[in-house]
């Protein structure tokens, strides 16, 4: 049995990362987006796991560093459901494509 | 010196005058502004009287020399050791002169003003803009550094230029004032660079040293001055003239000149003070105050008589042919500062030889006074026909008695009729140019003559000829007699001058005022007075013949000179020239290709400059579509940049 190195590690946060990415450009549901930055989010958190697991191994900051942003992640994820509920409310729809009035 | 403050006090009164009234006059004290302004002219007045008694019997004379008394000095800018503009006092026998004149006219002229303008919405204003001239000219006289008296002299340009234009709802006054601004300034652009070459090459502004250096033939500054030279002239005569062009404009010397009959559209006052006694004969007294320089450039000196005996001629002719009453005045003051000015021109430096200068500021002095009287006297009649056209007048020596007398004495004053003031300061004129300029004094003769001619044909139109209309059909007689002279504010004015003009002519000159300080004896020749009276009882005579009675005959005359005629009557087309130099050559040659530069070639930049912004931003505001998803994009592509950009190229 191989035992999963940084390299395996590091390979599943760059799909995760582009996985958002990919979800963040391409899907019009905000709330899909929101998800889609979640799993960005994840895997920067991934990241730093694996780097603090890897390469200091005696120290803990990266793993502070994935829980301070977990924590704001999920405040992050309250707000912005507020702002898309709110849409809703006075859209009717919560697609990215129909809220294009902020502009020139 | 102990009386410096009071000599200060002298200018310094007329500008607390005009600060009070400037500020609060309108609203607070309208009704008895003239009454400040009055009071604090009087008390003005007193101490200039007492200053110059003072100057002339006390302390002025050492061994029987009439010094230059600097009675303070006060740097205000120092440029250098050498080079400094001070704001002083220096009294010599001119400027306390000057002081007595300025002051005595200007306290009439408020008396004066106190009836003519009563009732006038803008009184306070009137007399606020009185006080600056009379504290502008105070200065100009008292100044004690060429620069002192170049800030004063613009001072009283723009205390003209607002009198002028005084009603300035009045387009023709606009223009007026306009015109004297505009034609002052630029003649003071030639006292200004004339100030500048001559503080260059003395390396001083002060007055006493600049003579001192310039006339001192051994002086390393009058070498360098003289030794300099462009087109042929030395810088020193450079100097003079273009400070002479000053002079000749603030004293509408040809061909300067035409800014002064146009003044008229002032109100009488004010012609009296700032058009006829005082602020004309500036030009005047800065060739008095320079006259030790300018006895060095006999260029300069010849340019000065000449400009003067030409003023004087011209200003003559013209008079003879104008109507409006006030415009003859006017000329004739440009006539008679004519004859100061080549007074002074053909004067030397001591002894017998300096009569002119003498002279000069002996008529200076008493044509002060019986010009005021005319025009105050003017000044009486317009109120009472509420005209300045001699064809609205006729007849009046009965409406107006006072005024018919005291005019009739400025008229023989000014015509040299013995004894009054005018035939004194006249005949040391003559005398002075009789030697060595016979050209100008056969011209001067001439135009003596044709001053009496042109002042009685004045005097007659208005006061005998025919019968005037305009109170015997609208009004009452006795609204006419309230109307009447104006009482005793208007009349006591004209009687003090008349007595002025009457006696000023008998005060020996000679002891107080001579160019080198020292007294000189100005003796009467009776026989050489013979042809100027003679000529003047001529010009009278044929007054009398042509105007005394209404007749066609002056029109008879006046057809038979033909273009003559008219030329002076349009005054030598003299305004038509400077209108086709200034509308058809230098608007066309430089105004408009200027204008179209602006236009074009600044404003275009300008312009194009945010049209160009505007059509950019028109393009690249696409980018901010509010798509959130591009933003993300342009966000990404940004990042990847900038990841490049640190991996690859910041090493």
């Amino acid at each position: 049995m191989i035992t999963p190195g940084l390299y395996h590690i590091l390979f599943i946060s760059t799909a995760l990362f582009f996985i958002g990415m990919y979800g963040f450009f391409a899907r019009k549901n905000l709330i899909t987006m929101l998800m889609s930055i979640e799993l960005i989010l994840n895997s920067v958190n991934l990241n730093f796991i694996a780097f603090n697991k890897y390469l200091w191994p005696g120290r803990l900051d990266g793993v502070f560093f994935t829980i301070f942003i977990i924590a704001i992640a999920a405040a992050e994820a309250a707000v912005a459901i507020a702002i898309i509920i709110n849409l809703y409310r006075s859209h009717k729809s919560i697609d990215v494509e129909q809220t294009e009035e902020m502009k020139y | 010196m102990s009386n410096a403050l009071q000599i200060a006090l002298i200018p310094l009164l007329p500008l607390a005058a005009f600060v009070i009234l400037g500020l609060f006059g309108k609203k607070y004290v309208n009704r008895s502004a003239g009454i400040i302004a009055t009071f604090l002219l009087a008390s003005s007045a007193a101490l200039a009287f007492y200053t110059a008694y003072q100057y002339f019997f006390e302390y002025g004379k050492v061994e029987g020399v009439y010094q230059k008394v600097t009675a303070f000095k006060y740097t205000w800018l120092q440029f250098s050791d050498q080079l400094s503009i001070d704001i002083g006092a220096l009294i010599d026998p001119i400027t306390a002169m000057m002081l007595v004149v300025v002051t005595f006219i200007s306290l009439l002229v408020h008396i004066y003003s106190l009836a003519y303008l009563k009732g006038e919405k803008r009184f306070a204003t009137y007399y606020a803009f009185l006080g600056l001239f009379t504290f502008s000219m105070l200065g100009l006289v008292l100044s004690s550094n060429i620069f002192q008296m170049y800030i004063f002299w613009e001072l009283v340009g723009v205390s003209s230029f607002l009198l002028i234009g005084f009603y300035y709802d009045k387009p023709s006054a606009v223009a007026a004032c306009k015109k004297a601004f505009i034609v002052t300034r630029f003649a003071d652009l030639g006292f200004l660079i004339g100030i500048l070459v001559l503080s260059f090459y003395a390396g001083t502004l002060d007055f006493n040293t600049l003579i001192e250096r310039l006339t001192s033939l051994q002086s390393a500054e009058f070498k360098m001055a003289t030794a300099a030279s462009f087109m042929g002239i030395s810088a020193l005569t450079w100097g003079l003239v273009l400070v002479f062009i000053g002079g000749a404009g603030k004293s509408a010397m040809f061909p300067l000149h035409i800014w002064l009959p146009d003044a008229m559209e002032g109100p009488t006052p004010v012609s009296a003070l700032i058009h006829a006694a005082t602020m004309v004969v500036a030009g005047v007294f800065l060739v008095a105050r320079l006259f030790p320089v300018f006895q060095i450039s006999p260029i300069a000196m010849d340019v000065v008589a000449y400009t003067g005996i030409i003023s004087a001629l011209i200003a003559a002719v013209i008079a003879c042919t104008q109507t409006d009453i006030k415009r003859v005045l006017a000329y004739s003051t440009m006539s008679q500062i004519g004859f100061m000015m080549f007074a002074l021109g053909v004067s030397k430096t001591g002894g017998e030889a300096g009569l002119g200068f003498t002279a000069s500021m002996f008529h200076l002095f008493t044509h002060a006074m019986f010009k005021a009287l005319l025009f105050l006297g003017a000044g009486a009649v317009i109120h009472y026909v509420h005209s300045n056209e001699m064809k609205d007048m006729g007849g009046l020596r009965k409406y107006l008695p006072i005024t018919h007398i005291t005019f009739l004495i400025a008229c023989l004053a000014i015509s040299g009729i013995p004894p009054f003031a005018g035939f004194f300061s006249k005949e040391e004129i003559l005398l002075a140019a009789y030697h060595h300029y016979p050209v100008i004094f056969y011209t001067a003769l001439i135009t003596s003559g044709l001053t009496a001619f042109y002042m009685f044909r004045l005097y007659f139109s208005i006061f005998w000829n025919k019968q005037t209309q305009v109170h015997s059909e609208h009004s009452a007689p006795h609204d006419s007699e309230k109307h009447g002279e104006g009482g005793l504010a208007m009349m006591l004015p004209l009687i003090v001058l008349a007595m002025a003009s009457c006696l000023a002519g008998f005060i020996h000159f000679g002891n107080f005022v001579t160019a080198d300080g020292k007294p000189l004896t100005t003796a009467l020749h009776l026989l050489f007075s013979v042809a100027p009276v003679v000529l003047a009882l001529a010009g009278i005579g044929i007054a009398t013949w042509l105007f005394l009675r209404q007749n066609d005959s002056p029109v008879k005359y006046s057809n038979k000179l033909g273009n003559l005629y008219k030329a002076a009557h349009q005054k030598f087309y003299i305004d038509e020239l400077y209108g086709f130099i200034t509308q058809k050559i230098i608007f066309n040659l430089v105004g408009r290709p200027a204008a179209w530069f602006d236009k074009n070639i600044v404003d275009g930049l300008v312009n194009e400059t945010g049209n160009g912004t505007t059509t950019l931003a028109e393009k690249i505001k696409a980018f901010q579509s509010g798509k959130v998803q591009q933003y993300a994009i342009y966000f990404l592509g940004g990042v990847m940049g900038l990841t490049v950009l640190f991996i690859y190229l910041w090493k």
